[in-house]
């Protein structure tokens, strides 16, 4: 798979490639010479070497642009890949359909689920129409109705959190952007069926949430989930969203550290190289995890489930209760 | 190559200063004026006007010559909305940490300490119960004077322990809100999560049959918006009070065009449905009271 757009730090794996490239054309006409062979095989264990080093080393700002990359699987192609049937369920019954947020049946092996998934568009047309994958009140509301209409025929739910923020528009004002999200909110944590919530890019703030109370919530490794986009944080606390690199680092929202904070459930390994490098065999982790998580949580009874969620939220947060009367404040 | 190059798009709301502008009754923003005797008198944002202090404090710090509601701290509003003396203060003994190690300009922890010494707050929500006009419930507010009464993890933990008190002790709870930041960055994800804690609260409470009145007030936004204070049985918003979900600054940036003149006022959502009633300050105790009574039993 050619990928045409790359990344700087990428860099000295394409060089390496090319390398191999150049000297696999020279010698597509003869046998290779032993030396040849032999060159040809470090160069490929070298490009390994390379991704690994790369890709287990990514500091903060470069995964968000690992987790941004034009190339990276989306919903779409997921849809495609991880499932066997997506019957696209378009109605939110109120004002229209937000095409970046998919919702319909879908099948994975022989379970049947609910879907909703956040889309970006990969074309200049697409894009414009899911608004870059930021979704609009129409878009939460439409999800909602699926999952409630889940919970009626008992049908677990699946959502993909791929989305720089919901959309800041003046229609979404006008609609109700924040009612919406906040209706999800409340809603989600009492919907009776499983959620399996994945950050599969970007896990822009509300927006995000907005598809992402669950039971079991994972990210794939090479994404983050923030309570804002680094260059929003960066253009307030820095003054200026060059910093953003700064804010990504400060935000501590890479797959990583929400697995050390207890946010997440689940970090899902992605193939060499990360997933824009091969889709499938993303595609195949993500189903197999997919399926394990319906497996252990279909034997909870409803009452079960919720209550579990409601304390999986519960949970969340970090301070100290004490009863000392100073205003002090301890630092981590 | 190129390499992708997105325009960035922020979605959580806060004016562009990261220094909370206080309006100017608040505590911390005495600027000194040359020739006017300190505090005496103030300068109406609402009309421009020069209007005497005392006066304003008289109509709840309302501004007497055209009604511009100015920011009222979270003990004045207890003061205000509840019968004297019936508040009772709870969870004073949570504590904000700094749990990412957060340091943009200077670091959360200190940030924390200068913003108790600045408002005299321990947090930005002051939650307890109480009567108004002899009715009892529960109360919580944020103050947008501290760290612009952003959501962290005290901040959600003290709204969703204050709504399960309600659920348990079946009282209808109030909360007024007052946000410009939304959920707090400084607690990065943490206080993204506090939004599901605090909303699946609420789920509870509206199953047993709770009653929930936000009160907006100005500002509310952001994460804020996006939770606990769009999804109460009623939805009450103090007069001109900025209320949505992305700031206007962002909104001006994304769509390039001019906004409405009231676009995220209140009466901007209510005009579009989201809020039941604009209430004036002066109102706000009778009508509290008042769909208190067409609810509880």
């Amino acid at each position: 798979m050619a990928i045409t757009h790359r990344l700087p730090f990428e860099r000295p794996i394409y060089d390496l490639e090319e390398k191999l490239q150049t000297l696999e054309n020279q010698w597509r006409a003869d046998v290779p010479t032993p030396e040849v062979r032999e060159e040809i095989r470090n160069l490929r264990l070298e490009i390994n070497r390379l991704k690994r080093d790369i890709f287990d080393n990514l500091d903060a700002w470069e995964t968000v642009q690992v987790a941004r990359h034009a190339e990276r699987p989306q919903t779409d192609d997921y849809l495609e890949l991880v499932f066997d049937e997506f019957v696209e369920l378009h109605g939110d019954k109120s004002f229209g359909d937000d095409r970046a947020i998919r919702t319909g049946f879908a099948k994975i092996e022989d379970r049947k689920v609910m879907f909703i998934g956040q889309q970006k568009g990969k074309t200049l047309k697409e894009r414009a129409e899911c608004f870059y994958g930021c979704p609009h009140p129409e878009g939460y509301r439409k999800a909602l109705a699926k999952m409630q209409m889940a919970a009626k025929f008992k049908l677990p739910v699946i959502c993909f959190i791929d989305t720089p923020g919901a959309h800041p528009g003046i229609g979404a004002e006008e609609r109700g952007q924040a009612y919406n999200i906040a209706l999800n909110l409340r809603e989600m944590s009492r919907i009776p069926t499983p959620i399996i919530c994945v950050v599969i890019g970007e896990g822009g703030s509300g927006g995000a949430l907005g598809i992402g109370i669950g039971d079991h919530i994972a990210m794939l490794q090479h994404t983050y989930y923030s309570v804002i986009s680094p260059e929003g944080c960066a253009g307030i606390l820095w003054k200026h969203s060059k910093y953003a690199n700064l804010a990504a680092k400060a935000l501590k929202f890479t797959s990583k550290d929400l697995l050390k904070l207890g946010v997440i459930d689940d970090v899902i390994q992605e193939p060499l190289g990360a997933a824009h490098r091969d889709h499938r065999s993303m595609a195949a982790t993500l189903k197999s995890f997919l399926v394990r998580g319906f497996k252990s949580l279909s034997g909870l009874k409803p009452n079960e489930l919720l209550d579990r969620r409601y304390n999986k939220f519960r949970k969340m947060g970090v301070f100290e209760e004490q009863a000392a009367t100073e205003l002090v404040a301890k630092p981590a | 190559m190129p390499m992708s190059d997105e325009s960035p798009v922020t979605e959580i709301p806060v004016p562009a200063s990261s220094e909370p502008t206080l309006p100017e009754t608040a505590p911390a923003v005495k600027r000194t004026k040359r020739g006017v005797p300190e505090g005496l008198w103030i300068r109406c944002d609402g009309c421009k006007a020069t209007v005497y202090k005392k006066e304003v404090e008289k109509q709840l710090n309302v501004c007497p010559e055209c009604q511009h509601h100015f920011y009222v701290s979270g003990q004045k509003r207890i003061e205000q909305l509840l019968d004297p003396d019936s508040f009772e203060e709870w969870f004073t003994d949570l504590r904000s940490v700094d749990p990412l190690g957060f340091v943009d300009r200077k670091p959360y922890a200190e940030r924390l300490k200068d913003e108790q010494k600045r408002t005299g707050l321990r947090e930005a929500c002051i939650a307890g119960r109480g009567y108004l006009r002899g009715r009892p419930l529960v109360f919580a507010l944020t103050d947008s004077a501290f760290i612009m009464g952003s959501m962290g993890s005290v901040v959600g933990e003290m709204l969703t322990r204050s709504i399960e008190k309600a659920t348990e002790l079946n009282l209808p709870i109030v909360i007024v809100s007052g946000s410009g930041g939304g959920a707090r960055m400084h607690e990065g994800i943490l206080s993204l999560m506090q939004m599901g804690k605090v909303s699946a609260a609420l789920a509870r409470l509206h199953e047993a049959g709770g009653l929930f009145i936000s009160v907006l007030t100005n500002p509310t936004m952001g994460g804020v918006a996006a939770s606990f204070a769009s999804l109460g049985d009623l939805i009450l918003a103090e007069p001109n009070a900025l209320v949505g979900f992305a700031g206007p600054r962002v909104v001006a940036a994304t769509v390039k065009q001019e906004l409405p003149p009231d676009f995220q006022t209140s009466e901007f959502m209510q005009k579009h449905g989201f809020v039941d009633r604009v209430v004036h300050r002066a109102d706000l105790r009778s009508e509290i009271s008042r769909v208190i009574d067409y609810c509880v039993r």
